[in-house]
């Protein structure tokens, strides 16, 4: 029953077409080939496509993971009596973080930071803010006033109603939240490889300064899979936190 | 149990609560009775500190409520709400047992505690225990909600029109049942209400407020036969003043003793007006009263119902 439920879903066949072009992109060599005769090498060969992955993996889990402590730490100060005030603040830097084009943290975060990894993180980071923070501000106000008030009346600790009712009652607003900006910050990463670090975007930058289309498509699937496939993974992740009410 | 000593309390310069005193002893059922904004539901939530007073002090069994920490003072008092509340995401035992686990007692304890209440309020344990507040209909949450606040068998049990959101016909029921927990436990229950039959049917005791203050208090009885001013006869209602009296007074005292007649006795403690209806009912003006045992004890004739 339930490896038929796992067959079934699309999840398991975008995770193995995503690990095979991963691992065996060279199989398309013929493919390649025939669609484009004059252009050789037809595969990326200057770093593996696993390498890419895992580097952009990571820049992604490190600047989402620290987004979604700050984005939601701060949701939690705003939706607090205490920190009611600051909300329309953090609101609004949040914003600023969110127009401000990716592009350009970079230019201005490389000749603070360097080149590579560290400026690309700290673009993610800001881009990732915004969503984060709305996400869970929603949720947390939307947590049902009077089971918060029931909670209060009982006796229920400011600590133990934070993660008693309020938390787990948001957590699928919030985690909604983690998956849009988790989404857009793979696709987002990729604009990184500008400024040297190792993304999937890599041979899509390569293709267009060296015009090997084909460099472009590689890492454009692969881009396009690894998003996907994570958003999948998140869905399963919110249908799983979602309370039984549905 | 709980004295309120000129307990006052302010928001900017509206006087909400205006140095109201009031004593309710243990096993009373206090109805504290009054329209929207004269102060009712923030006097209850006084007792429990969720609004701290102005002035005045509030004592519960002799003891300062400001002098035991907010936490350890709710857990000791029961608290309904018309919102009702259930936590979503937890099951009704989880529901049920959220004070009792406050205050870690063993889960044995605990699993034999929900059991006990859902029978109480006659929700079967096997088929109530592991369901989700969304599965169960509004009179059956407020039951696990009222079930909730007795759980951890408190002192006190503060009820902020409960059963102000639930339809009549659930509401009836409720209020049945909540008087029938009442006289089983004996437990000492304050009970907010704009409702004048609620509170007719449930009170031991009555404060009737306006504006802050208490203006009339009594047996439910006391205040149909004697309102205190204009505003008390106003709000108790002059039409239907008579069906309501009916409603309250009960025909063991206008029984004819060893008489018999014909028919399903009732009980010595229902009302004029239950007597009312069954005679319109049967077509009679004779029914046989019954005591708590079943034995019959006398009769009530029509003409003894306006005596």
């Amino acid at each position: 029953m339930r490896a038929r439920g796992l067959l079934g879903s699309p999840i398991l066949w975008v995770g193995l077409l995503f690990a095979a072009l991963l691992l065996r992109m060279e199989a398309l060599q013929p493919l390649l080939h025939r669609a484009f005769p004059d252009i050789e090498p037809l595969i990326y060969n200057r770093d593996s496509f696993l390498a890419l992955f895992l580097s952009q993996l990571t820049l992604v889990a490190v600047a989402s993971l620290a987004a979604s402590l700050v984005g939601v730490a701060l949701a939690v100060f705003v939706t607090r009596p205490a920190g009611r005030d600051f909300r329309p603040m953090i609101n609004a830097l949040a914003s600023v973080g969110q127009t401000f084009p990716p592009a350009a943290v970079l230019a201005i975060a490389v000749p603070m930071v360097g080149f590579g990894a560290r400026p690309t993180v700290i673009a993610l980071f800001l881009y990732s803010l915004l969503p984060i923070i709305e996400n869970a501000v929603t949720g947390l106000e939307g947590v049902p006033h009077g089971a918060r008030e029931a909670a209060e009346g009982m006796g229920l600790s400011a600590w133990q109603k934070f993660y008693q009712v309020d938390l787990p009652l948001a957590a699928p607003v919030i985690l909604s939240g983690i998956r849009v900006s988790v989404t857009i910050a793979i696709g987002t990463a990729t604009i990184g490889s500008t400024v040297g670090a190792l993304t999937l975007g890599t041979p899509i930058f390569n293709g267009l300064v060296a015009n090997k289309l084909p460099f472009v498509l590689e890492g454009a699937v692969l881009v396009g899979l690894f998003a996907i496939f994570t958003d999948m993974l998140f869905a399963r992740l919110e249908r799983w936190l979602r309370p039984p009410a549905g | 149990m709980i004295e309120i000593d000129q307990v006052s309390k302010s928001y900017g310069d509206r006087r909400i609560v205006d140095r109201l005193s009031l004593t309710v002893g243990a096993g009373e059922l206090c109805v504290l009775l009054g329209s929207s904004g004269c102060g009712k539901s923030t006097t209850l939530r006084m007792i429990n500190r969720l609004i701290p007073t102005d002035e005045g002090s509030i004592r519960l069994g002799g003891e300062d409520v400001a002098s035991v920490s907010p936490e350890a003072l709710r857990r000791r008092i029961g608290y309904a709400i018309q919102s009702i509340g259930l936590f979503p995401h937890w099951t009704v035992e989880d529901n049920i047992s959220t004070v009792p686990r406050l205050l870690k007692w063993p889960e044995a304890r605990v699993r034999d505690r929900v059991g006990e209440l859902l029978e109480l309020f006659r929700l079967d344990p096997r088929s109530y225990s592991g369901k989700y507040p969304h599965q169960l209909s509004g009179g059956e949450q407020q039951r696990v909600g009222v079930a909730r606040a007795l759980a951890a068998d408190p002192e006190l049990l503060l009820m902020d029109e409960p059963f102000a959101a639930i339809d009549p016909i659930t509401r009836d029921a409720l209020q049945a049942e909540l008087a029938r927990i009442h006289q089983t436990t004996g437990k000492t229950i304050v009970f907010v209400t704009h409702d004048i039959d609620e509170a007719l049917r449930l009170a031991t005791m009555i404060a009737i407020m306006d504006r802050g203050q208490i203006v009339q208090l009594g047996a439910p009885l006391d205040i149909l036969e004697h309102p205190a001013n204009d505003f008390v006869r106003a709000f108790v209602g002059r039409q239907g003043l008579g069906l309501k009296l009916w409603s309250v007074r009960k025909i063991a005292d206008r029984l004819q003793p060893g008489e018999t007649a014909e028919g399903e006795p009732l009980p010595l403690d229902a009302s004029l007006g239950d007597a009312l209806s069954a005679m319109t009912a049967r077509h009679t003006d004779r029914i046989p009263v019954c005591d708590a045992e079943g034995h019959k004890v006398g009769v009530i004739a029509l003409a003894d119902l306006s005596r």
